[in-house]
């Protein structure tokens, strides 16, 4: 046991003598001093002119931080993020987050709240301070008061407190000495343990949910509804005559608003007698664009200018810009977009037959932006 | 006339016991090992919790199908345990933080045990919304918004989400609030424990309080903001529970009634588990002084108060089902009078409405055995309640063709089981590893505790 001294202690009985003791260290100028109560003693704060506790400003920032926070965030995730109109209601339905916003609130306003009156206020854990395992200590938490005057309190004084302690008629009087452990004690948060211990739970963590992702969803039994006895496209089946799973239509069937290509391998006739029957307005020219911008430009280019996206993998298509293809009619690129060219498929399956008109509109205008008329200046 | 003196408070602890022997008598069943009985009736609990385990097995291999749950009962069993156990906890934060915030002082020798009970509660009641949702062990995928490679979020407008967020808020506040409480007799029980090993347990959770009053100043205030959230967010947890129900289209769920009806359903099923318990806790462990006859009184009353709310939210729902004139509303209430459930419902009537009213005699109120019958029937009871309200109107909605009968399976009466289990076992270990009573608070209101200030 060194010799250093940590405080002064004196015990009493009762809360009477305790509040009065109090009173006159407080009285007599003492400021690093503390009472040590089983329970809180009403009146003790007065006594020892303690300051008026500053958590309840943790507490408000922290709950009006909740609230912006979980209201801000729903905001931006069904109203920016990814729109959906839910029951007709507005895109920030502010009714329907109320019951959130005030859970996420509480919420946080008590874990703050908590922890910094845990770590902040209290500056717990510390479990080295001086006092305990003393007997002061198994006193106080049992069924005694304490009054403990630290060495560090300018006005510290063996004699003095000692005198003074026993005018107040206390109980026990006994000074609270440092252990080696304690006086060399500094916490510290690169303690190669504590950060072991973190590693540890963090690769735990990060490997049970890996595994629980990756494998353990695909172990029987959870893996059982991936395995349905039902019969899906394309898989073979008894059930019908023909051994498919999958039925053709009855020969003849026509689809709803199927038109058959008249002009199939003919393309010149196609050329002289398709007639293109959307006018380029400006609904018409989005739309050409956005379909070819889809369909057409991952070959030809955003400009038609053959600069394919693929190149590589396919063959670059010619320019849309040539004369030839400026010289077709509408029907013959009608005819190209139907039948396909070269290595080019039909697109008839991916555009509808307004939209096959829509495209070919756009095509004349990109054409028209490269080989413009001195009159459109 | 009564000889009372109303200028002096009522003492809340009998008979004035020295500090030291409450330390002694709240820490002596951690001190002893435990009896027989505590084993019987642990093997008890345990078999019970076996038994849903093995129902719940069943249900996670075989999936959901095992369970009564048909088309338009869509909500069955899990749902009905669901809100029975939530209410239940509601009776801890309500004897914790309302009774704290009014300042009733006898709420000292009960809140830490129903605090616990609040806790097991809600864990029981966790688990049934979590594997109602088929795959449980995909319900966090369901049930939180994380940033995913659908880019898609939780739905922030429904109810069923609300609850996500109310329970774990509910759960998560009740445990620090609890915990809170904790601290100081854990340290009381580091300084007079003479075991090795329980010491480094209680230093590290008693986190090295000092008992300081520095800190008790702080201490206070928080536990003061602690129970003025603990109170709006209690009502908010059934209030959000009700809306599962109220906002739902549904004839005798769509009523604005339901989320008062439901607080105070839960605060009458609550009080009256809390009250089944005690009486064992007072009597086994010989609290009789700290835990009196005038505490149970008074949360009887409790019972007696919010037992004719809940009585006024039934007759009332009927009055309205009239008054309104919506037809299918009126539908739904003949039905659950006079239809398939009607033995159901009358049992709930009967037994919430009527025998709590036997409590306005004080001869009642004060015998123990008498009031242990009662609230175990509000108990049963209030399980048929909610019983009540998901199945009937369920069995019944808009389209006659899809009209059934609900009838539970035994795999569901198994998990009704194994929820018990879970919870008596968690109240059991508890008995036997925390102070059910909360030493300093029960101190601070033993008589002659409090310094008079005689010099003033």
């Amino acid at each position: 046991m060194s010799e250093k001294i940590y405080s002064y202690t004196a015990l009493f009985d009762t809360p009477n003598d305790i509040i009065h003791a109090a009173k006159v260290v407080s009285e007599k100028g003492y400021t690093k001093f503390d009472v040590n109560t089983p329970y809180p003693v009403h009146g003790m704060d007065g006594a020892m002119k303690l300051p008026t506790s500053k958590l309840g400003f943790v507490t408000l920032f922290a709950g009006l931080g909740g609230a912006a926070l979980a209201l801000l965030t729903m905001g931006w995730m069904m109203g920016i993020d990814y729109p959906i109109v839910i029951g007709g209601k507005p895109y920030f339905p502010l009714p329907a987050f109320i019951p959130i916003t005030f859970e996420i609130t509480v919420l946080l306003a008590t874990l703050v709240t908590v922890a910094s009156l845990l770590f902040f206020f209290f500056k717990l854990p510390n479990n080295k301070h001086p006092l305990h395992d003393t007997n002061y200590m198994k006193n106080v938490s049992s069924d005694k008061y304490g009054i403990s005057i630290e060495a560090k309190d300018p006005k510290f004084n063996i004699e003095e407190i000692k005198s003074l302690f026993e005018s107040l008629h206390a109980s026990v009087i006994e000074p609270v000495y440092y252990d080696e452990e304690e006086l060399n004690f500094k916490p510290k948060i690169a303690d190669p343990k504590f950060l072991g211990f973190l590693a540890a739970v963090a690769i735990f963590v990060s490997l049970s949910v890996y595994l629980h992702m990756n494998k353990v969803l695909y172990m029987v039994p959870f893996s059982w509804m991936d395995e349905q006895e039902k019969t899906i496209a394309q898989e073979s089946s008894d059930f019908f005559d023909n051994g498919s799973g999958m039925l053709t239509p009855v020969e003849g069937t026509v689809a709803r608003g199927f038109i058959p290509y008249a002009f199939k391998n003919k393309p010149e006739k196609a050329g002289k007698l398709l007639v293109n029957p959307l006018l380029p307005t400006k609904e018409n020219l989005e739309l050409g664009k956005n379909k070819f911008n889809i369909y057409c430009s991952p070959c030809h280019g955003y400009l038609a200018e053959g600069d394919s996206r693929l190149k590589g993998s396919f063959p670059n298509p010619p320019s849309l810009h040539s004369q030839k293809v400026r010289n077709w009619s509408d029907g013959r690129i009608y005819h190209v977009i139907v039948e396909g060219q070269n290595v080019m498929p039909s697109y008839s399956y991916q555009l509808s037959i307004e939209e096959r008109w829509a495209v070919i509109n756009y095509i004349r205008v990109l054409q028209r932006s490269l080989n413009a008329k001195e009159t459109d200046l | 006339m009564s000889s009372i003196d109303y200028t002096q408070e009522l003492s809340v602890v009998e008979g004035r016991p020295p500090l030291r022997s409450i330390d002694d008598i709240i820490s002596k069943p951690l001190d002893t090992k435990p009896d027989k009985k505590f084993y019987i009736a642990l093997a008890i609990t345990l078999t019970m919790l076996t038994i849903g385990g093995l129902g719940l097995a069943a249900s996670f291999y075989w999936g959901t199908g095992l369970w009564g749950n048909n088309n338009p009962v869509g909500w069955g069993f899990p749902i009905v345990n669901f809100v029975f156990w939530i209410g239940i906890g509601h009776a801890g934060t309500l004897i914790s933080a309302i009774l704290f915030l009014f300042r009733q002082k006898w709420r000292t020798g009960i809140a830490r045990f129903a605090e616990g009970m609040t806790i097991f509660a809600v864990i029981t009641a966790m688990i049934f919304p979590i594997i109602h949702t088929g795959r449980p062990w995909l319900a966090a995928v369901y049930l939180l918004p994380y940033p995913n490679q659908h880019s898609l979020w939780v739905n922030f407008t429904s109810p069923l989400l609300w609850d996500v967020f109310a329970v774990s808020t509910y759960f998560t506040v009740s445990f620090v609030f609890w915990y809170i409480g904790l601290i100081p007799d854990l340290a009381t029980l580091r300084d007079r424990t003479t075991s090795k090993i329980k010491k480094i347990i209680y230093s590290i959770t008693s986190l090295g309080w000092r008992h300081s009053n520095r800190h008790w100043q702080n201490y206070e205030l928080t536990y003061l903001i602690l129970a003025g959230f603990a109170t709006p967010l209690v009502l908010s947890v059934h209030t959000i529970v009700s809306f599962d129900f109220a906002v739902a289209i549904l004839p005798g769920w769509h009523t604005t009634i339901f989320p008062p009806y439901f607080v105070a359903g839960a605060v009458f099923s609550g009080f009256a588990m809390v009250q089944n318990v005690l009486i064992f806790i007072r009597k086994i462990f010989n609290y009789e002084h700290i835990i009196t006859k005038d505490t149970l009184e008074k949360m009887n009353k409790v019972i007696l108060l919010t037992g004719m709310m809940v009585g006024y939210a039934y007759s009332m729902e009927f009055f309205i089902a009239w008054y309104s004139g919506v037809q299918p509303e009126v539908f739904a209430f003949m039905n659950r009078a006079f239809g398939d459930y009607a033995w159901a419902y009358w049992i709930m009537f009967t037994c919430n409405v009527f025998i709590p009213q036997l409590f306005w005699f004080k001869k009642i109120r004060r015998s123990i055995p008498i009031m242990f019958v009662i609230a175990v029937f509000v108990n049963v009871v209030m399980w048929f309640e909610r019983f009540v309200i998901t199945v009937t109107s369920l069995s019944r909605d808009y389209l006659p063709s899809s009209w059934a009968y609900f009838k539970p399976t035994l795999t569901d009466a198994s998990l009704l089981t194994g929820s018990f289990g879970l919870f008596f076992t968690l109240v059991l270990l508890f008995t036997k590893s925390l102070p059910v009573i909360s030493i300093a608070e029960v101190k601070a209101v033993v008589d002659g505790s409090q310094p008079t200030h005689e010099d003033h």
